[in-house]
């Protein structure tokens, strides 16, 4: 009881801390500016340059590389053209990164909260099985897709050969793509939203519950607000790459105008939804 | 609102409540009676069992065996928020998203008090735990470590509970400051009459706010009593030194009539028989340091022990020496104005009565 004064251990080492004195440099750049200027100047020839680029091509005729030679509207006039396929494209790739997005914040949103409260220890086996698929390229494993569905391929011909009808004919569809698109970026949606819901104190569940709110009222009021940022930073990577894998096989299809016009629409998104998100708190620094 | 006189009647009960995990057994058969509108503190050491007792008493956690009732009735499988009682936790759960307005006004939302009231219940209880009005917007985060508390505790008043639990709030605050909030909180405890019970390690904070203090180790309740009680009449050597520094010496019953003898310090000492088991013949004798005095020349007690002064150390006010007695060392604390010179070659005679001694069972 009595220890008191003993418990003060002075503590004159901070001193030595002090700020640095100010020089001419620190004038005109501070260290993090100077630090992050690389970087900066790297991204940002990466990003404004092939959009420069872009813009200029949109000036050049149609299917040549006359870029800066010739100055032509054509390219233009057919995007507002109104029997442009363009247009239908854009917005099927949008319909599938939104839907993409919303049913995968559904599906992964039980696994998150089971990777963090329920699965105990069986938590890293899980989550090491949903990284595991990563290893495999992506079009490897959407051939593999292609090779268990087609016709005569592993279900129809397994199916066949017992005597029964055939399998059924899914692949080339709407919902088959929009199934595939799930299976390939379910990781990029659950570890996000695991790291969100992992950022929700245990403590303030408790807390929560123990002031009369049931379970409904937790969820709602803590839990969906605290885990937001992982849900967002999640539902950003698969839109994200949800559009952007409609245009992959866009280019397959070899309508590369439709790529250029999505990344500047993705370019554009992303400076729009990051303009509005903090991002410090968005990265836990509440 | 101020505290009546009636009859004071338990309002929560433990009967041979335990809690194991696994095989690890954290509380111990423990039976309790806490009485209505009292300020009980639960004090031991970290893992001796005291925050599993209050989860249970909360609701978040169930006894393996025993039961808990409340006004009579058994709530053991009663989830927390159907409790008329309320915790405030130790990193206090603060809604680090919601302002401290929102935060005050949680246990009136989810009840579907409309958003008014609310405010008007939320400023009310701000006042009361000392908040300026104009932080009803404020980000909780922005708020200071004792403002924090305070907005913590008016959280769970604005829950209404009979019964408030506080887990070690205070462990995290700087010691002026946590002098200011003992003293507010049992102030509070005061006006509102609310029955409090209060977890921490500090015996010191413990003494300064309850009515009793229940002292724990190893999952069991060693001794429930006033603070004046455990202080001075602890039950064991445990609660003893858990009190404060003591100095403790080991002693066995001597043949018929003859006086106790040291068994770590040599000597034969006068001692009063242990108040549990005046049949003892094997005891701690437990010295506070501030009953130990040095003896002068010509100066008497009924029991003494030479040594050497190695040590010393200010207290403020008083003065700590460290004496050396063969291989032990005793600890004496003399107010600094009673504070003697020490002889040149530090040797002392550390004397006291058997009246300023405690004896406890060994």
């Amino acid at each position: 009881m009595a220890q008191t004064s003993l418990s003060h251990p002075a503590a004159p080492v901070s001193l030595e801390a002090a700020p640095a004195l100010p020089t001419k440099r620190d004038a005109l750049l501070s260290l993090g500016a100077r630090c992050s200027l690389p970087v900066i100047v790297l991204l940002a020839v990466g990003f404004v340059a092939p959009l420069i680029a872009i813009f200029a091509y949109s000036f050049a005729k149609p299917r040549t590389f006359e870029v800066f030679r010739s100055f032509t509207l054509v390219n233009y006039a057919e995007i507002f053209n109104v029997n442009n396929t363009v247009w239908l494209s854009f917005l099927w790739s949008l319909g599938f990164a939104f839907a993409t997005c919303a049913l995968l914040a559904v599906i992964a949103y039980p696994i998150a909260y089971g990777l963090n409260r329920v699965f105990g220890k069986w938590s890293s086996l899980v989550s090491i099985l949903f990284v595991f698929p990563l290893f495999v390229s992506e079009n490897v494993r959407l051939y593999g897709w292609v090779l268990f569905f087609i016709k005569n391929g592993v279900l129809d011909g397994t199916l066949k050969m017992l005597g029964f009808e055939g399998g059924p004919q899914v692949l080339y569809q709407p919902p088959m793509i929009l199934a595939g698109m799930l299976y390939v970026y379910l990781p990029f949606m659950l570890f996000p939203m695991t790291l969100g819901l992992a950022m929700v104190p245990r403590d303030l569940i408790d807390a929560a519950r123990d002031l009369g709110a049931n379970r409904w009222q937790i969820w709602r009021e803590v839990e969906l607000p605290l885990a937001m940022p992982g849900i967002l930073i999640g539902m950003l990577l698969t839109f994200v790459l949800g559009i952007g894998a409609v245009a992959e096989a866009k280019i397959l299809g070899g309508q590369s105008v439709i790529v250029i016009s999505h990344d500047i629409f993705i370019g554009a998104l992303t400076l729009a939804v990051f303009s509005r998100l903090d991002l410090d708190r968005l990265l836990g620094r509440r | 609102m101020t505290q009546e006189a009636a009859p004071k009647l338990p309002i929560l009960q433990l009967v041979g409540v335990r809690k194991t995990f696994n095989d690890f057994v954290a509380v111990e058969k423990i039976d309790l009676d806490v009485i209505e509108g009292e300020f009980l503190t639960i004090v031991g050491p970290s893992g001796s069992g005291k925050t599993t007792l209050l989860r249970m008493l909360a609701g978040m956690d169930q006894p393996s065996e025993g039961n808990i009732t409340l006004h009579g009735e058994r709530i053991n499988e009663v989830p927390p928020n159907k409790r008329p009682t309320c915790l405030v936790f130790q990193s206090l759960a603060l809604f680090p998203h919601k302002s401290v307005g929102d935060n005050i006004e949680f246990p009136l939302k989810v009840r579907g008090v409309d958003a008014k009231t609310r405010k008007a219940r939320a400023l009310e209880l701000m006042r009361v735990v000392r908040l300026p009005e104009s932080y009803h917007s404020k980000n909780v985060m922005k708020c200071s470590g004792g403002e924090r508390q305070r907005v913590a505790l008016a959280r769970a008043l604005a829950y209404d509970p009979e019964v408030l639990f506080f887990d070690e709030p205070l462990s995290a605050i700087d010691y002026k400051l946590k002098k200011v909030l003992e003293k507010e909180l049992k102030d509070l405890h005061k006006e509102t009459g609310k029955t409090f019970i209060y977890i921490t390690h500090s015996l010191e904070e413990a003494m300064v706010m309850s009515d009793r203090i229940g002292v724990m180790r190893a999952g069991r309740l060693v001794q429930v009593g006033t603070p004046e009680q455990i202080y001075n009449h602890p039950v064991d050597r445990f609660v003893s030194e858990f009190v404060g520094e003591v100095n403790v010496i080991e002693v066995k019953k001597g043949e018929e009539g003859a006086p106790w003898r040291g068994i770590d310090v040599p000597g034969a000492f006068h001692v009063r028989p242990p108040e549990e088991d005046a049949e003892a013949d094997h005891a701690f004798v437990v010295i506070r340091p501030e009953y130990l005095r040095f003896l002068g020349a010509g100066d008497t007690a009924q029991n003494s022990l030479k040594g050497m002064v190695y040590n010393e150390y200010s207290l403020g006010s008083r003065i700590q020496y460290q004496v050396r007695v063969g291989e032990k060392v005793m600890l004496v604390e003399l107010s600094r104005s009673k504070a003697l010179p020490i002889a040149a070659d530090r040797s002392v005679t550390v004397g006291w009565d058997a009246a300023d001694a405690i004896t406890v069972r060994a």
